[in-house]
């Protein structure tokens, strides 16, 4: 790669309490303003993996690299909305610039253009309990996007919601990165997903979480819907659910 | 529209059915009012006896009102404290539980020797009957936060001092106001109790020692002018603490949701 990576894992372990080796060997590098999806089944340690960039975990061994210090540079997306019930869409998408000590009224103007940008206009005054699940995961994005991150992490955004809907919020999703450029980290299991949105999907394996894959997908962006019905993308869903098969073979051989 | 009225009309009345038999039945058996008088002359009594009566509702209200602050003020405080340290927690919670499962009207006699002030006897012991409910309920609450939206405070690097306004104490209220609706029927009841053993004692007396007092002279009715400030008295602490339930949580909370 020309440019030097954003974050950088080197040889990453990571032992849970209760003494199941979650990651080994981890080594994964993302540069500025890529798009990287981690695809691979459930329990395979993607979500340690993002746990670790984050810096809510720490790594038993290892190096994790990053080009800026800046913790707050990184933005994080749960796979639940992970919203404050007791407070507004505006004051949830507030939280990030608040407790960095930026007030209501500085921070309206930001706000107020991120909801645009993800589709809320207009529901600044609803709270959580009162908006569909999908609009729910509309304001967690506008959170994550209003300190204008670096790094985005997403641990599964779209994993509980209807297939239009995920059709709808992968599109706009894109359309706001294309905009703002973060580099982005994206958790899934789900191949369609992984191929349509990324750059770049990395495959990891379980039992210990490793990366066993690296898959560029040259599509130029905009990604319209036209690119899910194309042979190229159903050429490379083949060949990462071909990885994903080998590896469920290897646990098999293991196992025996 | 006219279902929400029927569920606001439909207490009222029966109430009021109550009270008509009660009426009804004390006239037509000619029941003597030393055993039990009609609602009536209750109302009549208590009319006629408010301005002494007065005096003591207001002494029962500042004791009941002293003791469910101080429950407050006291049970957030201590339940903070656990919240911090489970040590701590495992160090004193036996003996909040100690202090709860002991009935006060026990423990209400060895107060009043140790303690010299007879208001102070009586806020202590309203105290301990009290104060359990929100101890209790805010340590479930504060330790009941999202713990996504820990880990996203932490991304952010919120201070502890941001944390605990802006994520514990919201996550909390729901718990706290459930606690403190039980601790406001308990703190009249601890109020009341406390009185009851203290009887006559001291300067200032309470609606209790009223009840005793007119006991002690068969004055029937003036027990039930007395009682019918102490339902009221029960019956508005419980409504106010709706009504701020209502108030703080009512947009997000499933507990009240109409």
């Amino acid at each position: 790669m020309p440019e030097p990576s954003l974050i950088s894992l080197k040889d990453i372990d990571k032992r849970f309490a209760n003494g199941v080796m979650a990651l080994r060997g981890v080594r994964l590098d993302v540069a500025e303003q890529e798009f990287v999806s981690l695809l691979g089944p459930s329990g395979c340690g993607k979500s340690t993996v993002l746990r670790v960039i984050a810096g809510l975990e720490s790594a038993d061994a290892g190096e994790v690299r990053r080009l800026s210090s800046n913790r707050a540079e990184t933005a994080f997306v749960f796979q639940d909305p992970t919203l404050m019930p007791w407070a507004s869409v505006f004051d949830n998408v507030w939280l990030p610039l608040r407790l960095a000590h930026a007030s209501r009224a500085a921070s309206a103007d930001k706000i107020q253009a991120v909801l645009r940008r993800v589709g809320l206009a207009g529901f600044e005054s609803a709270f959580p309990a009162e908006l569909s699940g999908g609009m729910r995961m509309r304001a967690s994005i506008a959170r994550a996007l209003v300190t204008e991150p670096r790094l985005m992490l997403m641990d599964e955004p779209f994993a509980a919601l209807d297939e239009f809907t995920r059709h709808q919020l992968n599109d706009d999703l894109l359309s706001c990165w294309q905009a703002q450029r973060f580099a982005t980290i994206f958790v899934t299991h789900s191949v369609l997903e992984a191929v349509f949105l990324s750059q770049r999907v990395l495959v990891m394996g379980q039992r210990p979480g490793r990366v066993v894959a690296d898959m560029r997908i040259d599509e130029p962006y905009p990604r319209a819907a036209a690119f899910r019905t194309s042979p190229r993308y159903h050429a490379a869903c083949t060949e990462l659910n071909a990885a994903l098969a080998r590896l469920h073979a290897d646990v098999d051989q293991v196992v025996r | 529209m006219s279902a929400s009225w029927q569920a606001r009309l439909s207490p009222v009345l029966s109430v009021l059915a109550l009270l008509l038999a009660w009426e009804g039945v004390v006239r037509v058996a000619q029941i003597p009012h030393y055993t039990l008088p009609a609602p009536s002359l209750v109302v009549q009594t208590l009319v006629a006896n408010f301005p002494s009566l007065a005096g003591s509702w207001w002494f029962t209200i500042k004791i009941t009102f002293g003791a469910l602050a101080l429950a407050a003020i006291g049970g957030v405080m201590i339940a903070s404290m656990f919240a911090l340290s489970r040590g701590l927690e495992h160090a004193f919670l036996p003996i909040a539980v100690v202090l709860q499962v002991t009935p006060v009207v026990a423990i209400a006699p060895l107060i009043l020797i140790y303690v010299e002030s007879t208001t102070a006897a009586l806020l202590l012991c309203a105290w301990i009957v009290a104060f359990f409910p929100v101890l209790s309920n805010t340590v479930l609450g504060l330790r009941a936060a999202d713990p996504l939206l820990r880990d996203l405070f932490k991304l952010y690097r919120a201070s502890p001092w941001q944390r605990l306004r802006l994520l514990l104490v919201p996550s909390a209220m729901p718990y706290f106001l459930a606690g403190l609706k039980i601790s406001g029927g308990l703190s009249l009841i601890g109020a009341v109790t406390a009185e009851m053993v203290a009887g006559a004692a001291g300067r200032e007396t309470g609606l209790a020692s009223r009840i005793l007092e007119a006991s002690f002279r068969t004055e029937t009715p003036k027990m039930f002018a007395a009682l019918l400030l102490l339902v009221i008295t029960g019956v508005a602490i419980h409504w106010a603490f709706n009504a701020l339930s209502r108030t703080l949580l009512g947009r997000w909370h499933a507990s009240e949701k109409q």
